[in-house]
Order: C-alpha cells, then structure tokens, then sequence
C-alpha cells in the first residue's frame, strides 16, 4: 500500500472522530470547534521540542576528526612510497 | 564463523567525482581495515577532469587489478545510476556503498560486516545519531536542517531506521538489486528511498553507530533544490 494512503487514513480518522464529536455534542460545540487549531498547534510544538531536543543532544566527535588527520598523512606516506602520485594537491 | 567469513565477498562501490585524492585515501585505509576480507572496490567515475581515472590506475598498480575496478562513465550521470552501474560488474554477494570524500571512514567496515553475520540482516546501515557515532564539521544550520529532516521523516514515514540520510550501508546484493529498482528519486533524497522502500518492503534492517567528518577535502555536493526534493519524496514514497 501507498504510505499516502496510510497518512491519509489517519488523517480521516482523526476528522471523522471530530465530526463525531461535534454531533453527538458531549463537550460544549465551541470546544469542538477549537479542538483542530489545538491538534495543530501541539503538532507543531511537538516537532519544535523533537527538533530542540535534537541540536541539544547532537552527537559530535570533534577527536575523529584528529584520528582522520594522522590516517591521511600515514596514507599519503604509504601511497608515495608505491608510487602513487598523491602530493599534488 | 571462520569459515563462513572466507565464502563471503564484499563488493565496495564507490562514486567518485573529482575525488582523485581521496579516492587513494580510502583504497589504502580498506585494504588497512579489511586485511583478511575477501573484497573488491568498484570505482565508478563520471568523468572527472581532475585526473581521479589516472590515479586509480596506479592504484591498480600497487593493488592489483582484481581488486581495484575501474568502470567509469563518461559524464555526470547522478548517484542513483552510478549505483546500479556499479552493481553490474560486482562479484560479490555483499555490497558496501560508501562515499568518497573520506566522511564514510573504512575503519567501521568490519563492525557492518560483524553485525550483518551476528544478525543475518540484508541490510546493515550506519547511523550518526547513536551512542557511539557522531558529526563533526557542522554548523547549526546544518545540524538544524538535519535534525528537522529527521524529525518531519519518523513523524510522517515511519521508516524504523534513526539515519535516513546517511548512505555508509551494507547490502546482501539480491537485496539491493532488488531495492534499487524500484527507486526513482535521485542524489540525496535517492539515499532515503532506498532504505524506506527497503523498510516498507519488510528486510531486515539493522544499524551500527559510525562518526561522519564532513568534507575533509573537496566540497559539498548537497544544494537547495534537494530539500524541495525532499518534502516531495517524504509524502510519495
């Protein structure tokens, strides 16, 4: 199956759910009315929070860039003394 | 285990474009890091200019010519050919894509080929985002980018895998010819088809963290257009 169609079958689901609530009016109609602006405002506050706690816990490794440094220069070494030409830039 | 390590070949494809520096880089640090693997290297270059051909003939020299393939292209075919290019002429039963601007370190090779026979899994990929991996050489905007790709991709996709982006991957090759053909994206946003198809097509997928230091030599190839390429691939695939 298209994974649209699976996004989509949530979407439809969530709407049908309000539509049903807004019919059988079990909180107040000017609640319900309200209740989409709401799922898309914590929707939105969820991915600022997922992306916040994201660059918070990046993981970085600032020594592998060192260890990287001494595996080329040991490379250029080897390679130079087969004959490769490795030096021009 | 020993035994079954000496019947498996790994075919390591490599797109290289301009990269004739690096690419010598790699060859030796593979054959440093896989001393008793049995594997080839397959060199797919789109034509560069600056001599990165030349260089993988002496490399061929010093290494030998059965393990060091070069097929090359005549121009800048894009990523996602370059690939099945590659697969081609692969004789192995596994196959390694990796990057060659050294982001991918061949120091993790054996830690995907350790978990792929632990696991059995057609597919092993290499993840920043784990204990153990990392990113070094980005500004926040780019880890900004990244992270709010990330998060727009698990909150629509679902794909199971923490690092969409990352292509540092091991394939069974029925796996990844079988994955590839059905992908139609390309560049950048072509690495994350590959691996939503693969999730969605239900292979076994398993992760080990690797660290990627951003573009030692050389220069970006990631532009603006990928992330419109992007949101569209997310709401396709």
């Amino acid at each position: 199956m298209k994974h649209i169609v699976k996004i989509l079958a949530v979407v439809v689901a969530i709407s049908a759910s309000w539509l049903g609530l807004l019919q059988t009016s079990i909180v107040s109609q000017d609640y319900t009315w309200l209740l989409p602006i709401y799922f898309i405002v914590s929707l939105g506050c969820y991915g600022l929070f997922m992306v916040g706690i994201g660059l918070m816990q990046f993981p970085t490794c600032p020594q592998e860039a060192l260890l990287l440094q001494e595996d080329i220069l040991e490379a250029k070494d080897f390679l130079k003394q087969r004959g490769v030409d490795v030096g021009s830039d | 285990m020993e035994g079954e390590e000496k019947k498996n070949k790994y075919s390591i494809i490599i797109p290289t474009y301009n990269e004739r520096l690096n690419i010598a880089l790699i060859v030796y640090l593979v054959f440093k890091y896989l001393p008793d693997v049995d594997f080839e290297i397959i060199i797919v270059d789109d034509g560069s200019p600056d001599g990165t051909q030349d260089i993988v003939k002496q490399l061929q020299q010093v290494y030998g010519e059965d393990r060091i393939l070069l097929r090359a292209r005549p121009k800048k075919l894009g990523l996602g050919t370059a690939y099945i290019h590659g697969l081609k002429h692969a004789s192995g039963n596994f196959v390694v894509i990796m990057d060659a601007d050294l982001s991918h370190h061949p120091k993790y090779l054996p830690s995907f080929i350790k978990k792929q026979m632990e696991t059995g899994a057609s597919i092993v990929t290499g993840t920043r985002y784990v204990k153990g991996g990392g990113v070094h050489g980005w500004n926040l905007m780019r880890k900004l980018t990244s992270r709010g790709a990330n998060v727009l991709a698990h909150t629509l996709l679902w794909p199971g895998v923490s690092d969409l982006t990352g292509s540092f991957r091991l394939y069974q090759k029925s796996v990844l010819e079988d994955v590839i053909s059905s992908c139609v994206s390309k560049g950048y946003v072509f690495q994350m088809e590959m691996i939503v198809r693969a999730s969605r097509k239900g292979y076994l997928i398993k992760e080990v963290p690797i660290t990627f230091v951003d573009r030692v030599y050389g220069s970006s190839k990631l532009g603006g257009s990928e992330i419109v390429e992007y949101l569209k691939g997310l709401v396709y695939f």
